[in-house]
């Protein structure tokens, strides 16, 4: 019977995942970690199909020897859906077409995080993407070589994203970044308490020499006849114009709660509440990154260790790492702040901006309901908004800062399914037998 | 650069895209132009977040409708429409 169950399970192949993974197989523990990508690496590190045109990056290729090294079993392609059962995940596996359960004795949940859009006139228009949605895509085979880029939104992966581009061959045109310069120099203080991650930015600027960095503004709309072709942007006073081929905006990253919440895991300010051993409020449940609290990378790889060790009883090495998790959670606190969102881009929307883009409900159908005291559940069932594939996971986090609504509940499946999937009973899966093997490197 | 990359040759609503080994059918998308699929009130949209949360970049996919294509590789010869 014990064979039926994985020791351990992990959900997300991330940075968090893979060091909890790392830290699990210690002492011969079975774990397995399900991934939703075709590759482990989450987003940041997700493996792009010219990686060895790019400079190789020291910690990703250090956690990812490590995972491999553990023995841990990669499962990709399966996306959580359900948890129906106590101590088992429901798991879709869109290439194999078929669903599949996971046994388990003690629970990782390394769910990442993901972009914060927020609407404004045309960013419906091909040619808009996202900023981390624009780098996923070219590392996915999308060619720039050539293309005007105008990078916008919020947060400190703006100018990452916007190095990446230039290497692979994109024109960046500049980077409009919503916080005031004051609120980032209070950040930049915070920074020279770590000087790891000055290098890191340091590295960056080589990389974007010649490209404007304007704090303090933000899109106003983008135009084009069926394409993008300029973007109009201002910094509150004055309005300028830039054109160019690809817009890549997004606004900071938001996590995903969705399993932790469908799970029962007590959430606290949006982000799953977790004690200083990972622990959350469900018993043999952990959570390990962004889920947490957005706080990067290196506060991801502590966690996931920290929540790998006391998954397996290793209490007093997890309370180690106490002390610098908290240190990262602290730089995680103090890059919100200082990459809040200003009022100005919350009031980006006109009355027929759409909004849910699933569904294409417009911002003036939901400003009246927000107006009239409705809640997010009365517009979902009075316009339909967050009602789509994406179960609102694009325009909730954008109606969350536009009207303060807030998703009352999360119910099985979390991702849409085939028709098909209905009729099928899933498997119950203990072994490494199928084409789910580590194929990471 | 490295030597020439091995490509992979699919067909995008009838004509031929070439792109390089490991690129998901999303790029393939893109760089023929076409949009993914019309929306409910029938705008074009390409893909958005790139990382199979958003549904945008959805595609026909050797016959099989609402595939994400920004998660599913490249096969040499497969099928892709988009949906109007």
């Amino acid at each position: 019977m014990s064979s039926q169950h994985w020791d351990v399970l992990i959900v997300g192949a991330g940075p968090a995942g893979m060091a909890a993974a790392a830290a699990a197989s210690q002492g011969g523990h079975r774990v397995a970690v399900l991934d939703e990508n075709p590759a482990a690496g989450g987003q940041i590190w997700r493996r792009g199909w010219n990686d060895d045109e790019h400079k190789p990056d020291a910690a990703r290729q250090a956690q990812t020897g490590k995972f491999v090294a553990s023995g841990a079993t990669l499962f990709h392609g399966r996306r959580v859906v359900a948890a129906l059962a106590q101590g088992v995940l429901e798991t879709w596996n869109d290439a194999e077409n078929v669903g599949e359960r996971f046994a388990y004795d003690k629970l990782i949940l390394a769910t990442g995080a993901r972009e914060r859009f927020l609407p404004f006139p045309g960013w419906t228009l091909p040619g808009v993407f996202g900023a981390g949605g624009l780098q996923a895509l070219v590392r996915n085979g999308y060619d720039v070589r050539g293309k005007r880029v105008a990078v916008a939104g919020t947060g400190p992966l703006l100018m990452a994203i916007a190095a990446h581009l230039q290497e692979d061959g994109a024109k960046v045109l500049s980077i409009c970044e919503q916080a005031p310069l004051s609120q980032l120099v209070s950040f930049a203080t915070a920074l020279l308490k770590r000087p790891g991650k000055i290098l890191q930015g340091l590295s960056l600027r080589s990389s974007l020499r010649g490209v404007a960095y304007r704090t303090g503004s933000w899109p106003v709309a983008a135009y084009g006849a069926g394409q993008l072709e300029k973007v109009e942007f201002t910094d509150g006073k004055r309005r300028w114009e830039v054109d160019c081929d690809l817009l890549a905006c997004g606004f900071h990253l938001v996590p995903n709660i969705e399993l932790p919440a469908l799970l029962g895991c007590a959430l606290e300010d949006g982000c799953v509440r977790v004690d200083a051993l990972q622990r959350t409020s469900v018993e043999h449940v952990f959570c390990a990154g962004e889920p947490t609290g957005v706080a990067g990378v290196d506060a991801a790889l502590l966690q996931g260790e920290a929540a790998g060790l006391m998954a397996i009883g290793l209490t007093a090495q997890a309370q180690k790492l106490s002390a610098r998790v908290a240190s990262e959670r602290g730089f995680g606190a103090a890059m919100e702040k200082a990459f809040r969102l200003r009022t100005e881009v919350l009031q980006m929307a006109a009355k027929d901006t759409i909004v849910c883009r699933c569904e294409d409900v417009c911002y003036g159908d939901l400003k009246a309901l927000a107006d009239g005291q409705n809640t997010w559940t009365d517009a979902k069932l009075q316009k339909r908004c967050g009602m789509g594939p994406c179960q609102g996971r694009v325009c909730g986090p954008a109606v969350e800062a536009l009207f303060g609504w807030k998703n009352a509940s999360v119910r099985p499946p979390i991702f849409p399914l085939p028709i098909s999937a209905l009729s099928s009973e899933p498997q119950l899966r203990t072994d490494s037998n199928s084409a789910a093997l580590q194929e990471i490197q | 650069m490295p030597e020439k990359r091995k490509e992979v040759l699919v067909q995008v609503n009838g004509m031929p895209v070439t792109v390089p080994a490991g690129a998901m059918v999303s790029a393939a998308l893109l760089q023929s132009n076409a949009p993914c699929r019309s929306s409910v009130t029938g705008q074009p949209r390409t893909a958005l977040c790139g990382m199979g949360i958003c549904f945008e970049c959805r595609a026909v996919i050797d016959g099989v409708a609402h595939r994400r294509t920004c998660q599913i590789p490249c096969r040499e010869g497969m099928v892709v429409e988009t949906m109007q």
